[in-house]
């Protein structure tokens, strides 16, 4: 299973955080990881190990996205979990970006809500995903 | 609202004003530009409204005469003065939004253009035009005021096309988040969130007409807050309030809010959980969907409580829509990891199992989730699963990628359900079923197949996908290890990952072939990529990627390839990473010893990996090394020679001068014919490293010395003189100082064949599991045991057999002395050499045993039997044998049985809940026995009480023993729990043509498990009174039968084990005791309180013990003891 998810950013501030596990990470290893990851030398590198645990990791312009996972998740799929995540966020915003994290942290909450839930797959269809988002909009108007 | 401004230019000359900037606008080229600045820029400020009304129509028409964003581009130059992008200039580009034409009807107007794309360069901090992403994310906003043109980067937010503004135009949060952003500084910024904050509590407080929009607005500040790593202890009932709201928007938000913010231990709970209950039957099953989600998200045991029926029936009605039942599935599976017990799902099982026909595979996708779980729970109950899940993924494996739509990633289809499903098989064994077996073994080609197959795409996401699929695959495959076609196959493709250009696959693929390696089918074939490997582990530029091809090489290791796998990497030691060094130390000992023939090549390996990674070479390493060298003779003579090379060196290495003064003080004799390595030369080289050590090397040098004194007597001067240096003999460490007064004493009052006696050669080490691996595995505790134990049955027995027992390390000098000092038993500084921490010094049985000093020592001879007549008792054992066996519950040492023809003796040392038992048998006559054999048992239920075993280590007892030749056996014990009976050995010979036969009890008597304990008077009555059940208590009354002596009575006391404690009896000729008694899975504590009355010779002896029956039994061994 996924245990957390985190978006940071390159200067390393946190844009997102969802712990799909009580107290899975302390904050020091939540840094140490977040450091092992935007300091990784190997461009095409994604992968930590951090204690018990495998770091699954991908940059994407200016953000890094970041998921721990058990050792008995498939590395290559939770990879593919998180640039599918960020092709329907790509989607839902029209070309994301990290001031749309930001600004619109409850609509990306939303998103991976949809897609991961208890730190398992819930959905992969984007169309599917983001019906409520769509339905949400449709409410705001 | 930044003030920053930027210019804005519109070729290489930079505009003074914006009026020049139109001047040197190409008409033609910029037709947009054109038309948006020059009305504004030409048209005096007052007129501007006016003005702007026709630009607007103008502009419209525009933008519906030519939507294609390629027609209605504004390009210009720019350059961008901002902190987070210093001096970066470029072109942009950008559409005039499409409300931008508002913005003219105030008189003060902003004009926003949505850019497409901005190309810069030039260096940039926060790099938003450089990243990866941009230029097309790009966001830029500027402002045109009043006839003055200046743009300014107002924010990074793009104004989307989307119909809405994501963040619901919440102002104040957006300006919130800004202001954060602009912080320079650490302390700006929590100044700032402070500020917030308290102005959140006091409208939460103060204001009770809050509306749901402003309610959201603030949590949503509060969420951000708390993402910056703020504590927010307060808005939960705000939230709870908007959870309780009827609008998706609001609802949306608490749901949010309770996910993230609030503990399941919160107090409001039980309105977030009524809250939860209203919206699961909600007729909306998007609000069914957020309190499933939240469920999800909390799974507290009140959850389950309150919850854990609804949910189940939510999942296998048949009115629930898809959506919900995919939460469910997932929300179920959160309330059985939390509150296992409070969720039944007995009656649902097969409907559950059937959600894997479910025709919408978002429901397959998470119901898998969810059944994997319950079958790790009862595997036996969803065995059904198997041939369902095996049908599920033959259609998707099967599928050509159109036809699973959504459900396709980039030609993959369902890669994702696929994995899981894969991963749901290995939980069970291959199908029983052939058609099942077959059919999933086609599944598991088909997906090896399409991985030669010429890619569909050139995609990484394309290639990914579908490895992922196959990395599971090949998972399944390994763990059925059944079919060997498809292992070789996965082998094979391993392989060829194991060349391939994207480093994370090769880790992959190493980490795979680890689990291959393990497999009696694959294991030959994964050997043929030893080379790989071996460049791998040379050349990767990922230090985890090497530490994988080290674990590989350590998986395909066998008797083949040790050799060679092992020099190579003791070749890659010497510049490995400092981060795997240790762990690598730790394998290549396991090798060594595991696949060593020859045992000289194991000790060159050793001492190579001392001088390699010397400080990376931990305790158990080179305790190993000596335990080996002290366990087979055939190789001391060597290790002796080879570490005596080894410490030639100009700069060895502390743990080199451990091992080699260990090996020369048991072994040095052996190379001391050769005038180049004669004694003197042997103690003056190990005593040139002597003032570099630690305190540790420096004690176990003493040791060595004093042992030298009994190999060669010709150098005892030289060595005295060190003991007796001041530096030696007024050391501020106590451990050292300690060793050279005793070690001088007793090299200068003791007779020559009492030093031989007591620094005799190290009796073997019993069998056990290695140290190292045992290190090994506590280090990395899945990798090992899959390594080694899976290994262990499949590939030839290694020579030096690894014994998985739980013992724990083997006693160590070190280690012992630290026991001796703590150990009021002792009998002096000897005995540590001996690997005897806690008995009083050894009597080697039939040699001569001549000593005077202490009076334990008396005692322990005094009570050594008389030799007593050959025959057996009522018992079947031999006359005086159970006399004799209760002689030793004081001691451990000593003569078991004598008659005119066989002599036993006995040597037993204990260690907690551990002990071992030599016993010699000497033959005292002149002739030959014949036909000797040792049975031994355990007779009634002993067996369960203690593990008692032969040490298979030591040379077995042929059937002959010679006249006046001695014959040793080992045994080794383990206190399980508490017993009150002892093991048997029967011994059978032919003397003279005539069987005889001796059945003897071995002195094995629950408190050898007893270590001594010292404790003050308060802490002891405080435990005595705290034991005061009749269970927990024995007491006798008897006469005395041996001497009352205090002092004697004390040896006695101190030979069981047993504390002495003074000054804690009120009255001082009473005696107390304390001990813990050692199990495998307990420790007892035990109390002794004796009281002699001497006048009528008569003791009270009383025994309380935490668990039943210890004190009874404890109380019996004692009492024939005075």
């Amino acid at each position: 299973m996924i245990k957390f998810l985190l978006i940071v950013n390159r200067q390393g501030q946190l844009r997102l955080r969802k712990y799909f596990e009580e107290k899975v990470v302390t904050h020091g290893e939540q840094r140490e990881i977040i450091r092992q990851c935007l300091s990784a030398v190997d461009k095409q590198n994604f992968l930590v190990e951090f204690k018990d645990f495998t770091v699954v990791y991908k940059k994407y312009g200016n953000l890094y996205f970041i998921a721990g996972i058990t050792s008995n998740e498939n590395e290559l799929a939770v990879l593919e979990l998180m640039h599918h995540m960020v092709e329907t966020l790509d989607k839902y915003f029209d070309r994301v970006s990290e001031i749309d994290i930001l600004y619109s942290l409850d609509r990306v909450h939303m998103v991976i809500d949809e897609m991961v839930v208890n730190g398992y797959i819930l959905e992969t269809s984007q169309p599917r995903i983001l019906v409520p988002l769509q339905l949400l909009d449709v409410a705001r108007k | 609202m930044s003030s920053r401004k930027t210019k804005w230019g519109m070729s290489e000359i930079q505009p003074q004003k914006p009026l020049q900037t139109l001047g040197n606008t190409n008409k033609d080229l910029y037709p947009n530009i054109y038309i948006i600045l020059a009305p504004l820029l030409t048209m005096p400020p007052a007129s501007a409204t006016a003005e702007s009304n026709g630009l607007r129509k103008k502009n419209k028409h525009e933008v519906e005469e030519l939507p294609d964003v390629g027609n209605n581009l504004l390009t210009g130059v720019v350059t961008i003065d901002h902190p987070e992008l210093a001096a970066a200039r470029g072109v942009i580009s950008g559409q005039p939004r499409m409300t931008w034409p508002s913005w003219s009807n105030q008189q003060h107007g902003v004009g926003v253009i949505d850019l497409v794309s901005v190309q810069a360069h030039g260096h940039a901090n926060g790099g938003y035009f450089l990243g990866r992403y941009p230029p097309t994310t790009a966001v830029f906003v500027f402002s045109v005021v009043q006839a003055e043109i200046s743009l300014s980067l107002h924010s990074w937010k793009r104004p989307t096309k989307m119909p809405a503004v994501k963040g619901d135009g919440m102002r104040g949060l957006a300006v919130f988040i800004s202001d954060i952003r602009n912080c320079e500084y650490s302390q700006a910024e929590i100044k700032r969130i402070n500020k917030e904050l308290a102005n959140i509590r006091s409208k939460f407080k103060g204001d009770k007409t809050l509306d749901g929009y402003q309610k959201k607005k603030y949590v949503c500040k509060l969420l951000f807050i708390f993402l910056l790593g703020h504590d927010i202890d307060f808005g939960h009932m705000e939230a709870v309030n908007l959870l309780s709201s009827n609008k998706y928007t609001e609802k949306q938000i608490g749901y949010l809010f309770i996910s993230v913010l609030i503990s399941a231990s919160n107090e409001l709970m039980k309105l977030v959980i009524q809250a939860i209950k209203n919206d699961l039957v909600s007729r909306n099953p998007v609000h069914v969907n957020l309190s499933l989600q939240c469920v999800a998200n909390l799974g507290s045991r009140d959850m389950a409580e309150g919850l854990g029926t609804e949910i189940p029936k939510l999942l296998i009605s048949g009115d629930t829509i898809d959506a919900v039942k995919q939460s469910a599935a997932l929300t179920l599976l959160r309330l059985l990891r939390t509150s296992p017990d409070l969720i039944n799902m007995g009656e649902w099982t097969s409907r559950v199992i059937h959600l894997l026909n479910d025709q919408h595979m978002g429901v397959v996708t998470s119901a898998t989730s969810l059944i994997e779980a319950l079958v790790k729970k009862n595997p036996e109950e969803y065995k059904s699963c198997v041939s369902l899940a095996v049908s599920r993924l033959s259609r998707i494996v099967t599928s050509s990628y159109t036809d699973l739509q959504d459900y396709t990633y980039y030609f993959v289809p369902a890669p994702w359900l696929s994995v899981k499903l894969l991963r749901l098989l290995q939980n069970y064994p291959p199908p029983e079923d052939p058609a099942v077996r077959t059919r999933l073994t086609e599944c598991l080609e088909t997906i090896l197949n399409k991985a030669q197959e010429p890619p569909k795409s050139k995609k990484v996401q394309h290639s990914n996908a579908k490895n992922a699929v196959l990395f599971e695959a090949i998972n399944l495959i390994i763990h059925m290890d059944s079919d060997p076609n498809l292992l070789v196959r996965a082998c094979n493709q391993l392989g060829q990952f194991l060349q391939h250009r994207e480093t994370n696959l090769r880790y992959l693929a190493l980490e795979s072939m680890c689990l291959l390696a393990t497999s009696e089918f694959s294991h030959e074939a994964v050997k043929k990529h030893q080379e790989t490997v071996i460049t791998a582990l040379k050349t990767e530029r990922d230090v985890s990627v090497r530490q994988r091809a080290v674990d590989l090489l350590y998986a395909m290791c066998d008797r083949t390839n040790a050799e060679e796998i092992v020099g190579e990497m003791l070749d890659y030691l010497e510049t490995a990473d400092y981060s795997i060094r240790e762990e690598m130390v730790l394998k290549v000992a396991i090798l060594a010893e595991k696949y060593a023939v020859d045992y000289t090549w194991y000790v060159d390996v050793i001492l190579n990996l001392i001088r390699i990674a010397g400080d990376y070479v931990s305790e158990e390493v080179w305790y190993r090394v000596i335990q080996i060298v002290i366990n087979r003779d055939d190789v001391q003579g060597y290790a002796a020679k080879t570490v005596f090379e080894a410490l030639q060196a100009p700069a060895c290495h502390e743990n080199m001068v451990k091992v080699g003064g260990y090996i020369l003080g048991e072994f040095g004799n052996l190379i001391a014919g050769d005038p180049r390595s004669s004694p003197m030369v042997q103690y003056q080289l190990l005593h040139s490293k002597y003032h570099l050590c630690g305190p540790s090397t420096r004690g176990l040098l003493l040791s060595t010395y004093i042992k030298f004194i009994n190999l060669f007597p010709e150098i005892k001067g030289q060595i005295q003189e060190v003991l007796r240096s001041d530096n030696n003999l007024r050391n501020s460490d106590v451990e050292l100082q300690q060793r050279s007064i005793e070690y001088l004493q007793l090299s200068s009052t003791t007779s020559a064949d009492v030093l031989a006696t007591v620094f005799e050669e190290m009796p073997p080490f019993p069998e056990r599991e290695s140290s190292i691996l045992a290190k090994l595995k506590k280090k990395k505790p899945a990798r090992v045991s899959e390594n080694s134990e899976v290994k262990e049955h499949k590939l030839p027995q290694a020579q030096m057999a690894n014994n998985v027992d739980s013992a724990p390390p083997p006693p160590q000098v070190g280690e012992l002395f630290t026991a001796q000092v703590t150990t009021p038993g002792s009998g002096g500084g000897s005995t540590d050499l001996l690997g005897l921490g806690t008995s009083p010094p050894l009597v080697t049985v039939g040699g001569p045993t001549t000593t005077s000093s202490s009076a334990l020592l008396v005692d322990v001879f005094d009570a050594m039997a008389p030799p007593t007549a050959n025959g057996l008792d009522a018992n079947g054992l031999s006359l005086g044998a159970e006399e004799n066996c209760k002689k030793f519950i004081s001691k451990n040492n000593g003569v078991l049985f004598e008659n005119d023809l066989l002599q036993i003796g006995i040597k037993s040392e204990y260690r907690q809940n551990l002990g071992r038992i030599g016993v010699f048998y000497g033959n005292k006559t002149s002739f030959q026995f014949t036909g000797f054999s040792v049975d031994y048992s355990t007779p009634g239920n002993l067996s369960s009480n203690i593990l008692f075993y032969l040490n298979v280590n030591v040379k077995p007892v042929g059937t002959f023993v010679e006249g006046g030749a001695q014959v040793q056996q080992l045994f080794n014990i383990e206190c399980i729990e508490e017993f009150n009976d002892a093991p048997l050995i029967h011994i059978k010979f032919l003397y003279s043509g005539a069987e005889q036969k001796i059945n003897l009890k071995l002195p094995v008597a629950l408190n050898k498990f007893i270590e001594p304990v010292e404790m003050d008077s308060s802490t002891f009555f405080q435990r005595w009174k705290f034991l005061n059940t009749p269970e927990q208590e024995a007491q006798r009354i008897f006469k005395a039968r041996l001497s009352t002596d205090p002092e004697q009575i004390k040896a006695r006391l101190l030979g069981s084990s047993l504390s002495v404690l003074e000054g804690v009896d009120p009255n001082e000729q009473n005696f107390v005791s304390s001990g813990i008694l050692h199990t495998r899975n307990q420790q007892i504590g035990c109390l002794v309180r004796l009281e002699p009355n001497l006048q009528a010779q008569m003791y009270r002896l009383t025994v309380r013990a935490s668990k039943t029956d210890v004190a009874t039994i404890f109380c019996d061994l004692l009492e024939i003891q005075f």
